[in-house]
């Protein structure tokens, strides 16, 4: 009963978002909108590596800016097609990715956090002291927007702005169909319990790599689009205030949701818009707004609008004394009794 | 014989937690591991299914040495095992707690999940009915929708060796089996882990609770300090003075 209310939703979304172009004429509005959109690809990865794997990384926004530089830097200098980049920095950012992935998951719980907090921090002072490849502090000016497919041409906001719902809306529907695989609950049967997981046969480093390099591929995918898209990037694409703002959208939309990276961007980003004018206050409100959430919504958004479903239908279903379908138990087996459970001296 | 260890030793910063211990567990049969606290029992259990790299002796497998093989790949052989305290996922339902035990059997990959190609479809059906049939087997196929974090204590137990018999091992070990449940259920679970041999699977258990053991075991080794003290049917082992004076302690050091 719940399954089609989810679609609805979901098709809704997508319905308001074709028609968003039409509804404003406003192109900063679409701007923010694709940045949003744009953030939300990177954050669906971070939700595969920390929201379903467990994996507290710190180091997603450093890869967010390889992605973002490989591409632009190859329409820059190399003169490469958008169509060519894209795929090259996606590659370059999956394999740097595996790479750092091998180091980095020696280490676990917040080892693992500082260390890819090293990372993030590493990448964005090569972005930002290599001049000659990167520009720089000065950063990389004038990357070309999309160029044209056949008949398609990117050259206004309006184009891009369906090229870049085309890529999250294929990157929801590839997180969707991994996290409803058997592979997407291996990561989360790591996430539950590592030694668990390994017990019952998974190869827990392997799996933990593949995540990691998911994660990163989805990082490096969100900055290729998202230099053309700017046209300018500096080392800051990289830095700790978009790493800790895609954690944010990330819990506050709810992790290891589907729903949860697209809601809690997309708000987000349009409460940070409109808390524009309040200048540096507005941290005042965003902070005891968080604090806020994570008292009464651990799960994020996502997870409380879950909760609320669950209950209306729980309501409706009521007349039942069980949702469980009642299946004859084989012959002899004792039916457990529901006494609580005898409390005897463990070990 | 299924499973035999040579002089298996693990040492801590000098703690000898397992000592020297030579054991032999028969195919078909239920081996029991007793002994104090602290005797060494669970550290055994993680040696044989690979936490823990033995610094000294070997494993025997069917015949193959898989002293320090991964425990993913000791679980590929066939060692399965159940854990002291249940590691269950709470929210997820019991059947899809118990799934993911199946996972080792199949080759769905990144590519599949992603397409949703028809191996991975395949797969996960797969995986499913395996699982609601282990389920039936340990006897609660109707709470396999209900959250395992809802269930009394003896259900999560019985949840536990179904993920650990799903992929079809050879040898189930299970870590005190019986721990934290009442005498009913006690003799409930001592039923089928019965049943579970009968099937075909070799079981090999720590247990405190001795009536239990003493009924379900065909062999009882007894550890103390790390050491083997004692090996045999239980009628033996009731009786040899050995054993008592561990349990029992004969001098204040002891």
């Amino acid at each position: 009963m719940r399954v089609p209310t989810t679609r609805i939703l979901w098709l809704a979304a997508l319905l308001a978002a074709l028609a968003f172009p039409f509804l404003t004429d406003n192109l900063y509005f679409l701007s923010i909108v694709i940045t949003a959109f744009i953030t939300a690809i990177a954050v669906y990865g971070l939700n595969v590596l920390v929201g379903e794997t467990g994996q507290l990384s710190l180091a997603h926004a450093g890869f967010f800016g390889i992605g973002a530089y490989t591409a632009g830097i190859l329409a820059v200098r190399f003169d490469l097609s958008f169509w060519l980049a894209l795929p090259t920095a996606v590659a370059v950012t999956a394999f740097l990715g595996f790479l750092v992935g091998m180091v980095a998951l020696r280490t676990r719980g917040d080892y693992f956090a500082i260390f890819t907090l090293g990372v993030g921090v590493v990448i964005t002072g090569i972005l930002d002291l290599w001049e000659g490849v990167t520009g720089g502090t000065d950063g990389l000016i004038g990357v070309p927007p999309p160029t044209r497919i056949g008949p398609l041409t990117f050259e206004s906001l309006e184009a891009q702005y369906y090229l870049y719902l085309f890529c999250l809306a294929l990157t929801i529907l590839a997180v969707r169909n991994l996290s409803r695989s058997l592979v997407g609950r291996t990561l989360l049967a790591i996430r539950n319990d590592e030694h668990l997981a390994e017990a019952i046969g998974i190869n827990v480093g392997r799996t933990k790599r593949l995540s990691f390099t998911i994660s990163t591929s989805l990082a490096g995918f969100a900055g290729a689009l998202y230099a053309p898209f700017l046209g300018y990037l500096g080392p800051s694409v990289s830095g700790l205030v978009m790493m800790f703002n895609m954690l944010l959208y990330l819990m506050i939309g709810g992790a290891a949701s589907l729903a949860g990276p697209l809601v809690g961007t997309l708000l987000l980003m349009a409460a940070t818009q409109g808390l524009l004018a309040f200048e540096e206050y507005q941290l005042l409100i965003l902070g005891p707004l968080l604090v806020l959430s994570i008292i009464f919504a651990p799960t994020g958004i996502a997870g409380l609008v879950n909760r609320i479903g669950q209950r209306l239908s729980d309501r409706k279903t009521k007349p039942g004394p069980s949702a469980a379908p009642s299946s004859p138990s084989p012959k002899n087996r004792a039916r457990p009794s529901h006494a609580p459970p005898h409390a005897e001296a463990g070990n | 014989m299924l499973l035999r260890t040579q002089k298996l030793g693990i040492d801590f910063g000098g703690l000898k937690a397992v000592d020297a211990v030579d054991l032999v567990i028969g195919a078909g049969a239920v081996t029991a591991i007793i002994g104090p606290n602290g005797a060494g029992k669970s550290t055994l259990f993680n040696l044989l299914n690979g936490f823990h790299k033995p610094t000294s002796g070997r494993i025997f497998f069917e015949g193959d040495d898989i002293t320090g093989l991964p425990s993913h790949r000791i679980a590929r052989r066939g060692i399965s095992r159940t854990f002291q305290t249940t590691r269950l996922f709470p929210t997820a339902s019991a059947l899809e707690n118990v799934l993911i035990g199946y996972r080792m059997h199949t080759r769905t990959n990144l590519w599949d999940a992603i397409l949703r190609t028809p191996r991975a479809r395949r797969e996960e059906a797969e995986c499913r009915d395996r699982a609601m049939r282990v389920l039936e087997f340990v006897g609660i196929p109707e709470l396999a929708p209900l959250p395992v974090g809802s269930l009394p204590q003896e259900a999560q137990k019985r949840v536990a060796i179904a993920l650990a018999l799903v992929s079809q091992p050879k040898l189930l070990l299970l870590d005190e089996p019986a721990a934290g449940v009442n005498a009913n259920e006690t003799a409930a679970l001592a039923e089928l882990i019965r049943y579970i041999v009968s099937s075909g699977t070799t079981v090999c258990l720590v247990e405190h609770k001795m009536r239990m053991v003493m009924a379900l075991a065909d062999t009882i080794i007894v550890l103390n300090h790390g050491q083997k003290i004692a090996e045999g049917p239980p009628d033996q082992i009731c009786s040899d003075p050995a054993v008592i004076e561990a349990y029992l302690g004969g001098r204040r050091d002891a």
